[in-house]
């Protein structure tokens, strides 16, 4: 499944909605999640899983190709970790 | 960094804020988009959202695990297990709103 088709079942189920609006109510969920882990905290939706951010360490990484060594700066990484409601379901529970 | 937790109801917020709809019609769409990724995942799809991530579902084949506390074996059977690989927009706005 697309964005684009997850925008048309929200569309059929709300035929009082206009295509547009559906766009705009699907952009703005994904849009505050990101805006939420862009500030450092986390976002906990029961039943369906959990984004956080996760910091990496500084490290002295390699460059493959080279065996150069080059320094990596600290950063920080979207983490989803499934809920327990939809591991169960994934598993046919 | 701030630490907060953003739950749905943030998230139905944001909508009420953005489209004007109802509090409650708000709610039940947050609900309704998260219903669908999930029974488009239980059903074994991938779930691609542009500038988002995607979601996929791997099959883990069966193998012995051991309990670490009493080092005692335990079989793990076959599982299915939901993996999340974030955009790149994603990765770049988190990356630029956490650096110290």
């Amino acid at each position: 499944m697309i964005r684009s088709e997850l925008v048309q079942k929200i569309a059929d189920e709300n035929p009082h909605l206009y295509q547009r609006d559906v766009e705009r109510i699907v952009s703005t969920i994904f849009d505050e999640i990101i805006d939420a882990m862009a500030r450092g905290d986390r976002v906990e939706l029961r039943g369906f899983g959990a984004f956080s951010v996760k910091k990496r360490d500084a490290r002295t990484g390699r460059n493959p190709r080279t065996g150069e060594s080059v320094q990596v700066e600290e950063k920080h990484v979207p983490f989803f970790k499934t809920g327990k409601l939809l591991r169960d379901r994934l598993n046919g529970k | 960094m701030s630490e907060k937790t953003v739950t749905r109801m943030d998230l139905s917020e944001a909508v009420f804020r953005e489209v004007g709809l109802s509090r409650n019609e708000s709610a039940q769409l947050v609900e309704g988009v998260l219903a669908h990724m999930s029974d488009a995942l239980a059903a074994g799809d991938q779930v691609k959202i542009s500038s988002f991530g995607t979601f996929s579902v791997r099959d883990k084949a069966a193998r012995v695990g051991r309990n670490p506390k009493t080092g005692q074996e335990v079989p793990i059977h076959p599982r299915r297990v939901l993996t999340f690989r974030p955009s790149h927009l994603m990765k770049d706005r988190v990356a630029a709103g956490n650096k110290s």
